[in-house]
């Protein structure tokens, strides 16, 4: 085996390399606070984040469950909401029309600007968190859903037909499980917004969160517990997208040799 | 077994009214392996799906076995050029669909379904495979899967659209002697459709010749040649060759310099 195969193919290497990037971009990070001698209220070291993390683990971790559940609430809320709109979408095209520049408008908007309706509305408890999640999500995962069930081949739709199956067999016995790769490149885009959701939901108006947490730390200028924050979630959001990756290959082990 | 009676399609295109199919007359006996042969357009294609009820014909009437087809019938099954098979689906249950899709069958009616599943997969050579997924199988393998697919509910006629057609010319060989066999095994009517003067000669009792656009009947040739026959080692290389030398002829009459559709002239 060259090295170059080695590389692109072996197991070790898949998340040897990976490691290997964080590890680099970890130590440049390091020297660009050494050499150009950054103080570190404008930008800690790895260090002094690390430090920070081990003064108040339980706090930080308690606040990243606060935000994974929030997270996970609003994305579970984007699935149930959104398979079905989609479903209605490929089914006809009267509420293909009706919905989509509507869909199209509300996520062209900025999420940030209902961020302070959402807590007139909701309050400061975890419901304008959760919907706010449930906001990002919905899109990707009504698009990507109905784009999925449209795509389904022709000769397997007339397969169907042909053996008389009824419309509710051929969305749950075709449509739906051929959209499944297509469902899940959404959920993966949609799960990287459900954090960022999350988080500015809980800029606006929170008393918890790692976004709370972020905020805080802005008033009284500690940088070091913001970058700890910041280094949860993008944990948080890394193990996350993986959780997906992981469920995909174990539903779908069609899918990847298919593709 | 089927009867066609002044069967006429036409298309609504956007260039205008497109007509597929003219005045088809037909009748298949029980048993019989008919062949539709034709140019691409001459609506061979169009006229296999209208006897599957796919498609509701223009004008005329179409019966299989004594009734007038009015959609999908559960004794006619349909084999596509293409194997379609769900992806996700195991060779066995792939070709358990129809028996599911149906359902009403008794828990024991279905596990002799299931034995009938695993008898067709042994016939044409797959067992063994029957846990398979589809991408892990050739294409002429998957087409095998396919077969025994529309086998599985005893279909008193068997429509195929080009069945071989996407395959390599030693497996569409291997495969068409397997059909033959299976063929004479099983005793069902066929209604094949293709664009090989070979295949036509090798399976059928009867080719029809259609003309293209619109498609219309030009001639029903008997092939009285003894079976099992295969394009290798035929004893009858006289009479194929003659056989063929007329199709060809029959359908490269049909070569007309304008290959406009009907509704822009």
């Amino acid at each position: 085996m060259t090295t170059r195969s080695w590389l692109t193919h072996s197991r070790t290497a898949a998340v040897l390399l990976p490691a290997i990037g964080l590890i680099l971009a970890l130590a440049l990070w390091w020297l660009a606070t050494i050499v150009f001698s950054i103080d570190s209220y404008l930008l800690p070291d790895p260090g002094d984040v690390l430090v920070t993390f081990l003064d108040q683990p339980g706090y930080l971790l308690k606040e990243t469950g606060v935000s994974l559940v929030e997270t996970l609430e609003g994305f579970l809320l984007a699935i149930v909401v959104g398979v079905p709109v989609a479903l209605l979408i490929v089914r006809s095209v009267i509420v293909e029309r009706l919905l989509y520049p509507l869909l199209l408008g509300i996520n062209a908007i900025p999420k940030i600007a209902i961020a302070p309706l959402l807590v007139v509305w909701f309050g400061f408890g975890q419901w304008p968190k959760v919907l706010m999640v449930l906001l990002v999500c919905f899109f990707p995962i009504v698009i990507s859903t109905a784009s999925g069930m449209k795509s389904t081949p022709v000769e397997l739709v007339e397969l169907l037909k042909s053996l008389n199956a009824s419309k509710t067999q051929e969305f749950f016995k075709l449509r739906l499980r051929y959209a499944m790769p297509q469902i899940f490149t959404g959920l993966k885009v949609a799960i990287s917004l459900a954090v960022i959701g999350s988080v500015i939901a809980e800029f606006v108006g929170a008393t918890s969160g790692l976004g709370y947490v972020i905020t805080q730390s802005g008033a009284s200028a500690d940088t070091s517990l913001a970058f700890a924050a910041i280094t949860l979630l993008s944990i948080m959001a890394i193990l996350l997208f993986y959780a997906l990756v992981l469920l995909e290959h174990l539903l779908l082990p069609w899918a990847q040799e298919t593709r | 077994m089927i009867r066609l009676d002044g069967v006429g399609q036409v298309f609504d295109g956007r260039a205008g009214e497109v007509r597929a199919l003219e005045e088809i007359g037909l009748h298949v006996q029980e048993n019989e392996f008919v062949t539709l042969i034709g140019r691409s357009g001459c609506g061979k294609s169009t006229l296999l799906r209208l006897i599957a009820g796919l498609l509701p014909p223009t004008s005329g009437r179409i019966e299989v076995a004594g009734e007038a087809v009015s959609g999908p019938r559960r004794d006619v099954s349909f084999m596509f050029q293409r194997p379609a098979l769900l992806p996700w689906r195991s060779v066995v249950s792939n070709v358990m669909l129809p028996v599911e899709i149906s359902g009403g069958d008794s828990e024991r009616g279905k596990a002799q379904y299931r034995d009938r599943a695993h008898e067709l997969l042994e016939l044409v050579g797959l067992k063994g495979f029957e846990r398979r997924l589809p991408h892990e199988l050739s294409g002429g393998m998957q087409q095998r899967v396919s077969l025994c697919r529309s086998l599985i509910r005893r279909p008193k006629v068997m429509l195929m659209d080009e069945p071989f057609s996407a395959l390599d010319a030693l497996t569409r060989t291997e495969l068409s002697a397997e059909l033959q066999r299976i063929q004479m095994e099983l005793a069902t009517t066929i209604v094949f459709v293709t664009h090989s003067i070979e295949e036509a000669v090798v399976l059928s009792d009867r080719v029809v010749v259609l003309t293209p656009r619109p498609g219309r009947l030009r001639e029903i040739v008997e092939i009285d040649i003894p079976r099992p026959r295969s394009l290798g080692q035929n004893a009858h290389l006289t009479e194929v060759a003659q056989i063929s030398g007329h199709l060809h002829g029959l359908l490269s009459e049909q070569e007309r310099p304008v290959d406009l559709p009907e509704a822009r002239r």
